[in-house]
Order: C-alpha cells, then sequence, then structure tokens
C-alpha cells in the first residue's frame, strides 16, 4: 500500500451524490476478510451490481466512458463507520486521489493512511469540475501534490488544497505514522513516569 | 485552553509534531472482530509487539450470532473473523471476553459497565462508535485500522487537534421523549456534517437530568453529525454509576480519582469554536425518513418537500426517498411496519429495555411483526431477568436474544429483508445497512415498542 505520490494526471470518475457513506462504499457483508486484499472488486457493491451480480449499467463504474485514478464525489464523502476497509477499496480499486468538498473525518485520516489523497475544494471548483466531466469525460484533472494544486485542465481553473506538512512528507516519501512512532518510544516512557505517580 | 477538551486533551500530549498532528497518549484501546485483525498482521510483519498489553480489551461483537452462541458460528468466513480474534488475544498477551463469556457483549456496552472507561481517559476502538464512552467524561473516538495497530505498537495516536463545539440543551424533556429522541433532533438540525471537525461537549439541565444510560445514548450518537466524538463533564451521576464497577478505583485510590475527575469540567470562561443551544420542551418522540441519520422529522411531522432542499442535495434527496418508498410530504404516522430492533451500542442497555417493557407490558405483539431484542451484553441481559422484565416481555409475544451487534449493521443473520420496513433503535439509516434493501426509520425504544404493538409508527405517548 505504500506508494510515493507526487503529481498526477488522470481523467475522472464521478459520484454527484452527497453524504456517501462507507457503507455504500462497502458494505458490512464484506468487511469479513481478516487481511486487506480483494476490497476494490466489491467497492460500491450494492451500486454497482443486481442481486444475481449482474453490473448495473447505470453505475458510473461499469460505464466504460468514465475511467482514471481520480474519484470525484460530492459533499460529506465516507461519512459514517470507521472501517478502513472503505479506504482499502478506493485503493484496491485503483483510485489514488478522491476529490470533494467536504470530507468525513476519520475516513479522510484512512485514506492518507492508505496513500490515496482526499483532496478538499471549493463548492465551486466542485460544481464546475462535475459539469467539465459530464460534457467531456476524458477531462484531465492534475493533482500537484508537493504544489498543493488541483487543477481541471479542461477549463484551467486551479485552486490550492491543504495538508499538513507532516503528512504531505509521509505521502511523497511513502512513510506511514508507525515508522514515525516508533521512533520515539523515549518520549511515550517518560509522559508515562510522568502521569503515573 | 479552558474547555474541558482542552484539559484532557493537553494532559495527554506526547509531542506535537512540527508543522503536523499531535502525538497522543491512548489509555484504552478495544478491539473486536472486524476492524483489528489487518492490524496484528501489521505488527507481525514489522515483527512488533502490542506496546502496552494491559491497557487493551478485545470482544467478539459485530458478526456473533444472537442465538445458539454455545455452538459454533454457522457463517464460515464469520466464525474465522471471531476465531482470529481470540488468537491473535492470546498470542499478543491480551485481554479477550469471547463469546459466551459473562463478560461478552458490545464493547460500547462492556466499557462503561465494567469500569473500563473513566473520566479523563483516551479512549479508542476501530469502531466510529466509540463515541459512546464519551458519557463517562472522557475523550473517545473511533479509529481505522492503521491507527489501531498504530496504538497497539507505542500507545499513541497521530492526530490532530478537533475545533470544540459546546451543545447547550435546557429546560425539561416532555413525557415520552427520550435521550435518543434529543440525539436525533440534534441530527435533523445540525446534519450529518454539521459536527465535522469537533468534538462537542454536551451541557445544560436536560444532559445533567440524564442518567448514565441515557448520557451513553447520546455520546454514542455524535458521530452521527460528523463529529469525531462528543462528551459530558463527570458528576454524581458519573460517580455513582462508576463506584464499584469491576475496574473502577477502590478505597484510597477511588477518593483520589474523585477528587480529579471533579475537576474536570469546562472553566466558566471557557470559550469555544462553536456554541449552540436547544430547548429541550421544544423536542419530541423523532424518526428518520431517508437513509441518513440527519433526515430525522418529528413523529407527527411530514417529509421535506424538494424545494426545501439545496438544489446540490436534491439528487441525493430523490434518491433516498426512492429507496425508503416515500414521497415528499408523507406523512409517516400510521405507516406499515414490518420488523422492530431494541438494542445496539445506542440502545441496548437496561434502561431501554425497561422502557420498551413499560409500553408493551399488558399488550400483544402485532400480527406480522418480526421483533427481535438484543441485549447490548450478558450483563444487560442478566439484569433483565433480575427485574422480571424478561416476564412481562414473553407475557407480550417478545423473546430475548443473545447479546452482540445484531441487525444495526447484519453482519450475522439478523438481516431485514429488501423492501422491508424496520423501526430501528440503532444508529444508522443507511440504504442496505440492516440488510440489502432493507428500510430503516430509526427511533427511541418507546416508538419502537409502540410499532411493535401496533405494527405501525407510532407516537407512544399515544399508548401511555
Amino acid at each position: 500500500m505504500k506508494q510515493k505520490f507526487n503529481i498526477i494526471t488522470s481523467t475522472c470518475v464521478p459520484l454527484p451524490l452527497e453524504n456517501v457513506d462507507t457503507d455504500q462504499i462497502i458494505p458490512a457483508r464484506f468487511l469479513k476478510a481478516t487481511d486487506k486484499k480483494g476490497f476494490g472488486d466489491n467497492l460500491f457493491y450494492d451500486w454497482r451490481y443486481d442481486k444475481d451480480g449482474t453490473p448495473k449499467k447505470d453505475f458510473v463504474l461499469n460505464n466504460p466512458i468514465y475511467k482514471g485514478v481520480i474519484l470525484v464525489a460530492g459533499k460529506n464523502f465516507g461519512s459514517g463507520s470507521s472501517r478502513e476497509h472503505a479506504a482499502w477499496a478506493i485503493a484496491g480499486y485503483g483510485f489514488r486521489v478522491v476529490i470533494s468538498s467536504f470530507f468525513a473525518d476519520i475516513h479522510k485520516n484512512n485514506e492518507l493512511n492508505n496513500f490515496v489523497l482526499p483532496v478538499v475544494v471549493s463548492e465551486d471548483f466542485l460544481a464546475e469540475l462535475f459539469a467539465s466531466i459530464d460534457a467531456d469525460p476524458d477531462t484531465e484533472v492534475t493533482v500537484d501534490l508537493p504544489d498543493q494544486t488541483v487543477t481541471n485542465n479542461g477549463t484551467g481553473r486551479s485552486e490550492r488544497f491543504e495538508i499538513n506538512g507532516y503528512k504531505k512528507h509521509c505521502l511523497i516519501n511513502g512513510i506511514d505514522d508507525i515508522d514515525y512512532l516508533l521512533q520515539n518510544k523515549e518520549k511515550i516512557e517518560e509522559w508515562e513516569r510522568k502521569n503515573r505517580q | 485552553m479552558n474547555t474541558l477538551f482542552d484539559k484532557i486533551w493537553d494532559r495527554h500530549v506526547v509531542k506535537t509534531v512540527e508543522d503536523g498532528p499531535t502525538q497522543l497518549y491512548i489509555d484504552r484501546l478495544y478491539c473486536h472482530e472486524v476492524t483489528s485483525p489487518q492490524a496484528f498482521d501489521g505488527l507481525r510483519r514489522r515483527g512488533l509487539r502490542c506496546f502496552r498489553p494491559e491497557q487493551i480489551y478485545c470482544m467478539p461483537d459485530h458478526n456473533t450470532p444472537t442465538h445458539d452462541q454455545d455452538k459454533p458460528i454457522e457463517d464460515a468466513v464469520s466464525r474465522t473473523q471471531v476465531d482470529t480474534l481470540a488468537r491473535n488475544a492470546r498470542e499478543f498477551g491480551l485481554t479477550h471476553y469471547g463469546m459466551m463469556s459473562p463478560d461478552n457483549g458490545i464493547i460500547h456496552v462492556v466499557g462503561p459497565e465494567k469500569g473500563l472507561s473513566l473520566p479523563g481517559m483516551t479512549i479508542v476502538c476501530g469502531d466510529s462508535h466509540t463515541s459512546t464512552h464519551g458519557a463517562m467524561g472522557a475523550i473517545a473516538f473511533g479509529i481505522g485500522t492503521s491507527e489501531v495497530e498504530m496504538v497497539m505498537a507505542s500507545q499513541c495516536i497521530l492526530q490532530q487537534k478537533p475545533k470544540s463545539m459546546r451543545i447547550n440543551i435546557d429546560g425539561k424533556l416532555a413525557k415520552g421523549v427520550t435521550p435518543k429522541d434529543v440525539a436525533l433532533y440534534l441530527m435533523s438540525k445540525l446534519t450529518t456534517s454539521g459536527g465535522t471537525g469537533y468534538f462537542i461537549e454536551y451541557s445544560g439541565d436536560v444532559v445533567r437530568d440524564m442518567s448514565m444510560e441515557g448520557r451513553l445514548t447520546l455520546c454514542n450518537l455524535s458521530i452521527e453529525m460528523g463529529a469525531r466524538g462528543g462528551f459530558i463533564a463527570p458528576d454524581d451521576v458519573t460517580f455513582e454509576y462508576i463506584k464499584g464497577r469491576e475496574y473502577a478505583p477502590k478505597g484510597e485510590a477511588w477518593d483520589k480519582a474523585v477528587e480529579y475527575w471533579k475537576t474536570l469540567r469546562s472553566n466558566d470562561d471557557a470559550v469555544f469554536d462553536k456554541e449552540l443551544s436547544f430547548d429541550g420542551g421544544d423536542i419530541t418522540p423523532m424518526i428518520t425518513y431517508g437513509t441518513n441519520p440527519g433526515m430525522g422529522m418529528s413523529i407527527a411531522g411530514t417529509v421535506p418537500m424538494l424545494d426545501d432542499i439545496p438544489e446540490a442535495g436534491q439528487g441525493s434527496f430523490m434518491k433516498s426517498l426512492d429507496y425508503m418508498g416515500f414521497k415528499p410530504g408523507d406523512k409517516l404516522l400510521g405507516h406499515k411496519v414490518d420488523y422492530v430492533f431494541l438494542g445496539a451500542c445506542t440502545n441496548g442497555r437496561i434502561e431501554d429495555f425497561r422502557a420498551f417493557a413499560s409500553v408493551v407490558k399488558g399488550r400483544r405483539k402485532a400480527d406480522g411483526i418480526t421483533a427481535w431484542l438484543v441485549p447490548g451484553s450478558w450483563a444487560v441481559e442478566a439484569q433483565i431477568r433480575e427485574e422480571g422484565l424478561d416476564k412481562v416481555l414473553e407475557e407480550a409475544g417478545f423473546a430475548i436474544r443473545q447479546p452482540g451487534c445484531s441487525a444495526c449493521l447484519a453482519m450475522n443473520d439478523d438481516k431485514v429483508p429488501a423492501g422491508k420496513y424496520a423501526v430501528s433503535t440503532s444508529n444508522r439509516n443507511f440504504e442496505g445497512r440492516q440488510g440489502p434493501g432493507a428500510r430503516t426509520i430509526l427511533a427511541s425504544p418507546l416508538v419502537a415498542a409502540a410499532a411493535a404493538v401496533t405494527g405501525r409508527i407510532t407516537d407512544p405517548r399515544d399508548l401511555v
């Protein structure tokens, strides 16, 4: 899962729905695995497949004109359950970036911890991007992590996005939080001594 | 720097990462079978042990069947997950309350009832409803599996400090209005993203007047407003609840603990990033009509009209109503119900069973209703029997099942069939949450009981 992240240019998969919760991203009955593999196959399962497993033609993942490693979703993406399986499903499917105007907290962290970049854009930018993709499914977006900018190459509109310096460093260098935490065990023990009298 | 949140948070800061998050010390980690196996795997891959195994408690709850728990779980994949937790707990030297152990139940019910969740603590679990433990006056929040691994490896987590919000609910709740209704009311006002980025402190007369069970319900639902967590300053109600519980401090340690816990309150001049006030008297029994918990209304209300919804959300709104089989402007009172679920970390405690029993006493379960009454833990189950509630429920045609998360997320075989309506005391009405195609109406135990004996959405105040 540890992938180094730099600049990505790709077409997008649009999902213009608000409040997409993690139960939709990966329904609970698919959470029974004890490893992180295979979740991409069940991404958005109940929206993607009929009861008998036939792909639903009208769902965006089944529409061959939409492809790419960037998922564009409506406001409040990833609300609900803390299941990291949702991030594993998104990463497992092959998405590297999710663009939305608002993310739920826990899911946002889960994406970052799996080297998927959540990019928060303004409502305006998002609406324009959905319109661009609707008019031309080949519209490309460039996400430049070092520069912290996201550009709709269809219209040329660009916006800066926020990410803290630490997490940016982790993504660019393919380092995770545990690597970091293990470096300062002494500090942890010092805290325990101070707080355990 | 003078809110209760600041006080607990600051005390647990190990280090602040430059231009980054805070490294926060965690007092308690709870693990269940669904979100932990990959974390244990991660430790094995890195050749690590748990840093502080004595601060980690494990129990299966999501997959457990609510019948025949003494027999092996029929579903092989569920069984593997439950067995994997037991094996991992053994390998890493962690306390494990397995199925059929009298200590087992839903983590968020068991933690407080054993005195494991205490005021002033930092508590995490790979489960968004960890916010429940905030009722004890603790900073408690749900985390992902990578973060579970982080805590196992270092007893710390890297987190951005959330903003602070205080929600004051003053006045008095009317008869028939419960803490669940308060939470559903708040969600309908704040939406499911109104609390995102915040940690909520609940205060005001209504909150002070709540029992611990009620506070646990309220804090449980903080995440449904998008908040990372919600908590309540500990007071005499809290101390009374904790005293004498298995892991509660005893003797001199108790006095010392209470002395410290009494300092755990926001200063009078504390400044919050956001402050909201509501009047408890405005709240009525609530139900949801849509597919997120923010889509709630008074039980006697009508589903909003399309024009009431902002344009960008209209597509999601109509998709949601279509799924539920409702139309804008519909009145839901009197609508047919097929299933009733009492339980979950939201409403699976003794008080919830008392409330349910108070409505069904002397009545009969309606024809055509399938009712699942699932205690949150074996301790709750034992108390139900001790208080004789089991007799009341049985006489009314209801059976008590064995504890677990059950139909809240239907990972076991308690699944509501497609197209059927379930009045549920759980926390989420998402599409497919209670089974593919299931239609969930969230409500309090009183509303659930009223539906169970009438077969329809019924205002419980009409039955009392």
